[in-house]
């Protein structure tokens, strides 16, 4: 018997020095030396635990026994039969709450390193590209409409394409992608990877149409009605930001981090001029927040130029929402963390620039009921941080368009549309949600995984209860 | 991808221009927007809709050349395109049911409040048009707008036509005459509409201003157009583009608005390379 090596095979990343310049992706993927020593870590266990930890079911231990083997095209068409975005999934999942976390080896050794493997497998196939365009496949009559090109909105128009559905992908934006667009980063996720995914897409037929607000430009009744679509998936997302409601909050260079991070990746704001759009460029920046976004406009800010970086947070870290390894290439590119601070106004100049975060300490209390310790003011600890750009990254409510919009769709008290979590399904006919449009803000993943349900249950709904099988 | 049918010189700075929107024309209603790019490299950039035709499928869009993405709107002929144009963008304008109804347009902003007056007459409420420009030449859309409103006032700063002064001031004096307006609607520059709002606010008129700030998705995504009314924070795209004028905070819009001038001056110096 072999011995597991006791960490993960360590991914080649670009220098934290350097790399504070650079818009480059940070984390450079395995080699073939490197997926091959990492898959052999994986023993192939007789119940593949790690796989409940996966929202879209990816048949791990068999994708890995591939890699192991050598064989990467077997290795991508195993990750295929349920997952359409691997390059993605394998850069921004967070793994280790996942399919890491159940890994047999977790408590005595570092878990098998899935995400990287998946990446590696999804590279490996971006240089070695099969078309699927070939497959001969049932062409159905029906078309189906998808609200959405975010990861649910992808994922679910890839599954009715491939049932034979016409499917049309309506967005807002001017490019396709959605949060993958304009809220993650290129050094976290080159946009040419999301062009491919789409790309991919279009070989299968799906139809993009930009410049679309569902609920504005057409209303799911015409979809439903004239325009000819039998149903329609809504994945539009937790569109609207979150603020804190506190003093100063509307001065210059106080941002939410959808702002911050759309002006900079879907419009390029990085490249101005060469780009049109502008972002104020940080001496010191301040960060709210301390999930994955934080960490994306922490890094964002330290590439814009920001001599200091504050991510400032009113738990602790053990609290952090963020992936572990983006809270760790922050602190290497410089983030400086402050847990249990609180800022309760922003303080501005003459000109309205905002100046600084009055803040005070917390500590931690009794629990509260997120199960989580309460944070608690400390009496008379206020202070100043200074800053000239500030973002917020609390979170995000859903975008309320298509409820607004749409007669007889539930919302529930937080503005989400109400639906059977297994099947998708609205209080409309015909009409299906999913990702974080139903569920509140989560992952990407687990969005992907409702627009997977989603298309079965359209699929059995169009059918008329045949079973919503992918047959992939 | 939207083709530009036909295009009209309003004045040296202002141009109107005919596109091909079938779904945006189709949905429109007065006071409404849209979101328009020109170059791949392009800002998005909020245009209020001054006209919309359901049946020729085309709104019309009145731009006024003042920085670097207008500049290169206005340099568009007909039969280019626009890389993308979405709308209907925003609320409609709160119509009211009585009159009569005062419009007050400053410079562009007559395009803006034309199909406000002729939905307005539509409904049967009166209304009188008050729009202004600095000179007699560049006050635009007389044509438009006059047949649609019972009264007509041209404004000039320097008395080359009509009215010797602002928009504002004349509407005060109508006010004051009795006019007995019901509701007050103001689209123009940032002054001009603050002075409206306090022309209006001793007489308790009821006034809306269209606030443009700086919009990024448009959609109530990303925040940048917030505005303070009344305390709270609303969002220009979504909540708006119309605010109860005497509830909104002025000083913060005008200093938001002013958030990119450096970077402005940045852009239109590359502009002229």
């Amino acid at each position: 018997m072999t011995l597991i090596y006791p960490t993960k095979t360590e991914m080649p990343a670009l220098d934290p020095v350097e790399r504070r310049a650079l818009w480059d992706e940070v984390a450079v993927g395995y080699t073939v030396e490197r997926a091959l020593a990492e898959s052999r870590r994986c023993v192939q266990c007789q119940d593949p635990v790690c796989e409940l930890g996966c929202p879209v079911g990816v048949p791990i231990r068999d994708f890995v026994r591939r890699i192991q083997l050598g064989d990467f095209a077997g290795a991508a068409d195993v990750i295929r039969t349920r997952n359409v975005l691997p390059a993605i999934c394998g850069r921004v999942c967070p793994v280790e709450h996942q399919c890491e976390a159940h890994c047999a080896t977790v408590g005595r050794l570092e878990p098998v390193g899935i995400g990287r493997l998946e990446r590696f497998v999804a590279d490996w196939e971006r240089v070695h590209p099969r078309s699927e365009a070939a497959t001969k496949r049932v062409q159905r009559p029906e078309k189906v409409a998808i609200v959405g090109s975010g990861p649910a909105g992808l994922t679910a128009a890839s599954d009715l394409a491939r049932l034979g559905y016409g499917v049309t992908v309506f967005e807002a934006l001017h490019a396709i992608g959605g949060v993958l667009r304009y809220g993650i980063p290129e050094f976290r996720l080159p946009k040419a990877i999301v062009d491919e995914d789409v790309e991919r897409l279009g070989e299968l037929g799906v139809e993009f149409r930009t410049d679309v607000v569902v609920g504005k430009t057409v209303t799911i009744d015409e979809l439903l009605g004239e325009l000819g679509y039998s149903a329609v998936f809504v994945g539009t997302g937790a569109g609207s930001p979150k603020f804190m409601g506190i003093p100063g909050e509307n001065l210059k260079g106080v941002y939410s981090a959808n702002e911050y991070l759309t002006r900079v990746n879907l419009m390029r704001a990085y490249d101005f001029p060469g780009y049109d759009t502008p972002v104020k460029r940080p001496t010191r920046a301040a960060v709210i927040g301390a999930g994955d976004t934080a960490m994306d406009a922490a890094r964002v800010s330290i590439r814009l130029g920001a001599e200091e970086t504050h991510v400032v947070y009113r738990r602790s870290q053990t609290e952090m929402g963020a992936r572990h390894e983006d809270f760790v290439r922050a602190g290497e590119e410089g983030a400086i963390f402050d847990w249990l601070t609180l800022p309760v106004r922003f303080l501005g100049d003459e000109e309205g620039r905002v100046r600084a975060l009055a803040c005070v300490r917390m500590e931690l209390g009794e629990p509260d009921e997120s199960g989580r310790a309460r944070p608690v003011p400390i009496p008379g600890s206020e202070f100043e941080l200074e800053a000239n750009l500030v973002v917020i990254a609390l979170g995000t409510n859903p975008n309320p368009l298509v409820p607004q919009t749409t007669p007889g769709i539930d919302v529930d008290g937080h503005g989400c549309i109400v639906v059977d979590h297994e099947t998708g399904r609205t209080s409309r006919p015909g009409v299906y949600a999913g990702g974080d449009i139903a569920t509140g803000a989560a992952t990407v993943i687990l969005a992907m995984g409702a627009g997977r349900r989603a298309a079965g249950a359209i699929h059995d709904y169009l059918q008329g209860g045949s079973d919503g099988d992918l047959g992939a | 991808m939207a083709t530009i049918l036909d295009k009209r010189e309003l004045t040296p700075v202002t141009r109107l221009f005919v596109v091909e929107a079938p779904l945006v024309a189709r949905h429109a209603q007065p006071g409404q927007f849209v979101i328009l790019r020109v170059t791949d490299h392009g800002e998005r950039v909020p245009i209020s809709i001054t006209d919309f035709d359901v049946a020729a499928g085309t709104v019309t869009l009145v731009i006024q050349e003042v920085g670097k993405t207008s500049g290169l709107l206005c340099a568009r002929e007909p039969g280019q395109e626009l890389l993308d144009l979405v709308g209907p963008l925003g609320l409609p304008a709160p119509l009211a049911e009585e009159g009569p109804a005062a419009l007050v347009g400053g410079g562009f902003g007559a395009g803006a409040v034309y199909p406000i007056a002729r939905e307005l007459r539509r409904r049967g409420v009166r209304v009188t048009s008050i729009v202004g420009a600095r000179t007699a030449e560049l006050l635009i859309l007389r044509e438009l707008l006059e047949p649609e409103s019972d009264g007509y006032e041209p404004c000039t700063d320097d008395g080359s036509l009509g009215y010797h002064g602002f928009t504002a001031a004349r509407l005060g004096e109508l006010i004051e005459a009795g006019a007995g307006f019901t509701c007050c609607y103001a689209i123009g520059p940032m002054p001009m509409m603050r002075a409206v709002a306090e022309t209006t606010r001793p007489h308790e008129l009821l006034t809306y201003v269209s606030l443009d700030p700086i919009m990024v998705d448009g959609t109530g995504m990303c925040g940048a157009c917030r505005i303070s009314v009344g305390g709270e924070t609303k969002f220009a795209c979504v909540d708006g583009p119309f605010f109860d004028a005497h509830r909104v905070d002025f000083d913060e819009a005008v200093v938001r608005s002013k958030m990119y001038v450096e970077e402005e001056h940045v852009a239109l110096a590359g502009a002229g390379r």
